[in-house]
């Protein structure tokens, strides 16, 4: 039977792994989805990619990255940059598409009555954007929420820890001890986010 | 050079097809040059090119007596009103905030611009108190064509554009906003170029026509003279009338 301490802290360490490479990813993938929206060859090789990243199993990604020099080895590190690479092609698809949606007699009218590529950008691409981009930020946290209970395997620790020891000692209660807090943490994720999203509705 | 327009042997081709061939064209002070032609006759390649959306691909656009390649672009755009067919209102703005865009990024004070919103939308007839604080949204076609106009009018630029303004338009309204923009155009003074396809709008808004076949003018007229011009794209354009 885990104990509650037990629960709160994994919980905690769980959290604070999903923060790290959620912040990460978004530092990176909004300001390059920004730059890619209107370079139609760049942006073609950046989201093939960052597809391709996603296409590697998650464990196999935490194994491939521990011999690399840095970034590797063994313990969190290792796993919050596996699961920046994992949240990086929701948050840059949504944000070239949400850029490149927005209405083309919109871009064309701003530019005509003499907005400078800043001001385009953050008075009529960026708000317009907002919701897109805000929705590919809340697949990324969720989906990371969940892969980062992998990170356990190479000692990144979190919920996982509860998981891996639960299914090598046959050990339901361990295992739902690390699943039901990491769907908890999911959906009041989504709930949170989903709700800000609203906040942005298009006008 | 007293013309606000000049073109000079502009040519412009893009995708291996010439959309413009040696147009050669000059917009006086005051008047409203209409370019009338059929879709691909070059009229609205030439019109993106006085305000720099476009560059010529071979001779020279002048604006105000300057080169349009040597324009700072930005400048010159604040100084010239681009209304369109889909009018690009901002949907996530007012509009009030739409209309006071150019005087806002030009730093007007803040009790100043919302003056000049007043009396823009009070120009194109719509009540300020009612109208201000809507979103695009919550406005018919004709009304968010009208709040188009006042945006390009805001900062009182001495040049104006429209590309087929309102060729999206119920023919009630269109005729009613063709009757609104022939008022300010004569209270107002300003220079514009307005391109259409249609000939009865033509008639009613210009004081000069160019008609465009093949990216050069075929023939330049008056509305009064239109029924006795020469070319055959008049010839056409006059059988639509008929």
């Amino acid at each position: 039977m885990p104990v509650w301490t037990e629960v709160l802290s994994l919980t905690w360490e769980h959290l604070g792994l999903v923060a790290i490479a959620m912040a990460v990813a978004i530092a990176v993938a909004i300001p390059a989805g920004i730059a890619l929206a209107h370079r139609a060859r760049a942006e073609r090789w950046a989201l093939g990619f960052a597809g391709i990243l996603q296409t590697v199993p998650s464990l196999a990604l935490f194994g491939f990255l521990i011999p690399i020099p840095m970034i590797g080895g063994i313990g969190k590190r290792t796993a919050v940059v596996a699961l920046v690479l994992y949240a990086l092609l929701p948050i840059l698809r949504n944000t070239v598409a949400g850029i490149q949606g927005v209405d083309r007699a919109v871009r064309e009218s701003a530019i005509a009555m003499g907005m400078t590529a800043g001001q385009l950008l953050r008075q009529v691409e960026l708000p317009l954007a907002a919701r897109t981009i805000l929705a590919g930020v809340r697949i990324a946290t969720v989906t990371t929420i969940g892969t980062a209970t992998i990170a356990a395997a190479i000692g990144g620790g979190g919920l996982g820890v509860f998981i891996f020891r639960g299914v090598a000692s046959v050990d339901s209660q361990q295992i739902l001890a690390g699943a039901v807090p990491a769907a908890a943490m999911a959906l009041a994720a989504d709930g949170v986010l989903g709700w800000i999203e609203r906040k942005f509705s298009p006008a | 050079m007293s013309a606000i327009v000049a073109f000079r042997e502009v040519g412009y081709t893009v995708g291996g097809r010439c959309i413009l061939r040696g147009l050669n064209l000059e917009v006086e002070r005051g008047e409203t040059l209409v370019l009338l032609g059929r879709s691909g006759s070059g009229k609205t390649t030439a019109l993106k090119m006085v305000n720099g959306l476009l560059q010529p691909g071979a001779g020279t656009v002048w604006v105000d007596g300057q080169e349009t390649t040597a324009w700072d672009l930005i400048r010159l755009r604040r100084r010239i009103g681009y209304v369109i067919q889909d009018v690009g209102l901002f949907p996530h703005f007012t509009v009030a905030r739409n209309v006071g865009l150019v005087p806002s990024l030009e730093s007007w004070p803040e009790e100043k611009v919302r003056a000049r919103v007043e009396e823009l939308l009070q120009q194109v007839g719509l009540d300020p108190r009612e109208f201000a604080s809507r979103y695009p949204r919550a406005l018919s076609g004709g009304q968010r064509q009208r709040v188009g106009v006042a945006r390009a009018l805001a900062a009182d630029p001495p040049l104006l554009l429209f590309d087929e303004p309102f060729g999206a338009l119920d023919p009630v309204t269109r005729v009613e906003i063709q009757a609104l923009f022939v008022e300010l155009r004569r209270t107002l003074g300003k220079s514009a170029i307005f391109v259409t396809h249609d000939v009865h709008e033509a008639l009613r808004v210009s004081t000069r026509i160019a008609v465009l076949k093949g990216g050069a003018v075929e023939t330049l007229t008056t509305p009064a003279e239109f029924r006795q011009a020469k070319g055959k794209e008049v010839e056409a354009f006059l059988a639509c009338l008929d």
